[in-house]
């Protein structure tokens, strides 16, 4: 299944705060979280995660800090802040918004096998 | 595992690739390590699962993503590492974009039109009054139109402008201003800063509401000062060799300067302009180091003056000029502010210069906190004039601007906000300049009588 665009883009921001708020982290192992709780549907392109986390430390959602992994690399790592989890809160508040809406809707609509009924005679 | 072998293939890859990153403005030194982990990490993970080294470097590069696709994000979000080049611009609205040959002739026409309108005005024999208040009024709605035209700017947004500048025109001319009354001089003095909202918001081309735009607006006001100050000394020194060589001959060209120099002067102002947009690399890399180079001098200044002020025991004899000047250095306080805002990195932690800045913006306010004080002494002793109000307007105005800019830059250096809290409380702040200025300009002339 592929996720569309903007829909990928409009919910990075709920998601890399919801990772980092289980602990701190850094670009790659993030990346992979995401696939772990996505079971794969949300196919990230991994240098697209990089502006992303820059726009949420400009914005003082995140904090990030250098420092040095045990293979001797430097690592950047980002913390969530505590504006960044008011930020989650608000986020979380108005996607549940959206997926109650959603749900509602499903229901409406669908049939005891859970399938769109088709409009065009079958 | 890998052979050595591998392992000098694989760094000699890894390097090349650094290589093409660093070609990109948009992506810093900081960025190109932090994605060079991200590579590397990629790179270890496949090839745990099976796959030889230069197998794994290219399913990780691809995976990251194209470079163009890669550095204009990094554009989009780090929009003013691309002032250097203007490439700027997401892909999809190259369209709208005019090119660059017909720009320069755009701005060569728009600079023409204003030293043709200074040129009528000079002609028409004005009053030293009117012409003195209208000078703005000859070269800032071209300016604005030239932006307007540049950036193809919607009917509404010219239409904005356009009631604007006409307003203008119709008060500062329909007024019956007495003759070199204050609320006259006071109009010459403030109608500019009400128009440069105007350009603004041309410069901006419609997207005035973002704060990005706004800070870009900053920057390019402040080289556009450093590109006019450079044509101004151009222009001094070939005029002065121009008389010297005429002398000569025995021709005086004062009375033909006397006529064409205001016209140079009008055209030059939207040349400056164009230059900033098309030559912006020349510039770019002066501003940061003047900043860095006046703001340590401006603190010695302003604490040598408290200083002395403490040590003297005098007490502020505070003349009209001397308001002025306090005035003067509020507003160089904060243009120098603003530009080491402008031109500073958001994702720099605080740093040494911050400290400097703090020290800066604290100074600046405890000496007008004296200015203010006896500011407001001569007013409850003399009453409110013109001036006096204008004068007291503005420095309450800095001093808010001031006070809180310190305020949030404490909190900023001791890690509570972003920095990005101190850009939007700037560009949330640049229509009240003009908000003040449009005052002094409709309702002073009105509430002073005219006097």
């Amino acid at each position: 299944m592929e996720i569309n665009k903007d829909l990928i883009a409009a919910s990075s921001t709920p998601i890399v705060l919801a990772i980092l708020a289980e602990g701190d982290s850094y670009g790659y192992a993030i990346l992979q979280r995401v696939r772990e709780l996505s079971q794969g549907a949300m196919e990230w392109t991994d240098g697209m995660l990089y502006p992303v986390l820059h726009r949420l430390e400009r914005q003082g959602h995140i904090a990030a800090r250098w420092e040095t992994a045990e293979s001797g690399r430097r690592r950047k790592y980002y913390r969530v802040t505590a504006q960044g989890r008011e930020q989650l809160a608000e986020e979380r508040r108005q996607w549940q918004a959206v997926d109650t809406t959603l749900r509602g809707i499903w229901q409406m609509i669908a049939t005891p096998h859970g399938v769109v009924p088709r409009l065009q005679g079958a | 595992m890998a052979t050595p072998n591998e392992a000098t293939g694989l760094e000699d890859q890894i390097e090349q690739w650094r290589t093409y990153l660093r070609r990109r403005q948009a992506i810093h030194a900081v960025d190109i390590a932090e994605l060079e982990d991200h590579l590397r990490e990629q790179v270890a993970a496949l090839q745990d699962s099976g796959l030889a080294a230069d197998e794994a470097f290219l399913i990780a590069v691809k995976r990251l993503g194209s470079l163009d696709a890669l550095s204009r994000e990094f554009a989009r979000e780090h929009s003013e590492r691309l002032w250097k080049q203007l490439v700027v611009v997401p892909a999809d609205s190259d369209a709208s974009a005019v090119p660059a040959r017909a720009d320069a002739l755009g701005a060569w026409l728009f600079a023409f039109a204003a030293g043709v309108v200074v040129k009528i005005a000079i002609e028409l024999r004005l009053t030293d009054s009117a012409y003195l208040r209208n000078a703005a009024l000859f070269v800032l709605p071209l300016l604005i139109g030239y932006f307007a035209w540049k950036r193809r700017v919607g009917a509404r947004t010219l239409a904005v402008l356009g009631t604007g500048v006409a307003a203008a025109v119709l008060l500062v001319n329909a007024y019956p201003f007495v003759p070199q009354g204050s609320t006259a001089i006071l109009t010459a003095l403030h109608l500019p800063v009400a128009l440069w909202l105007g350009v603004g918001i041309a410069y901006a081309g419609g997207a005035w509401a973002e704060s990005s735009r706004r800070m870009d607006f900053i920057r390019f006001s402040g080289e556009l000062l450093i590109y006019y100050a450079l044509i101004a000394l151009g222009g001094g020194v070939v005029i002065g060799f121009m008389a010297m060589i005429f002398q000569v001959i025995g021709v005086d060209i004062e009375p033909f300067m006397e006529s064409w120099f205001p016209c140079l002067v009008a055209g030059a102002l939207i040349v400056a302009a164009w230059l900033v947009e098309a030559k912006q690399s020349v510039v770019e890399n002066m501003a940061p180091v003047l900043t860095r180079l006046f703001t340590p001098l401006v603190i010695l200044v302003l604490l040598a003056f408290l200083g002395t002020l403490l040590w003297t025991g005098r007490g502020v004899a505070i003349e009209r000029d001397a308001l002025l000047a306090f005035d003067v250095l509020l507003l160089l306080v904060l243009s120098l502010f603003l530009y080491s805002l402008s031109a500073r990195d958001p994702a720099v932690p605080a740093g040494p210069f911050d400290a400097l800045q703090l020290v800066l913006l604290g100074s600046a306010l405890v000496a007008d906190a004296v200015a203010l004080w006896a500011i407001g002494a001569r007013i409850s002793e003399f009453g409110f004039t013109p001036n006096r109000t204008a004068v007291l307007g503005i420095n309450l105005i800095l001093l808010v601007n001031l006070g809180w800019s310190a305020a949030l830059y404490l909190r900023f250096m001791r890690g509570r906000v972003a920095f990005g809290a101190l850009e939007r409380w700037q560009t949330g702040y640049l229509p009240v300049y003009a908000g003040w200025a449009a005052i002094v300009v409709v309702l002073f002339p009105l509430v002073f009588s005219f006097r």
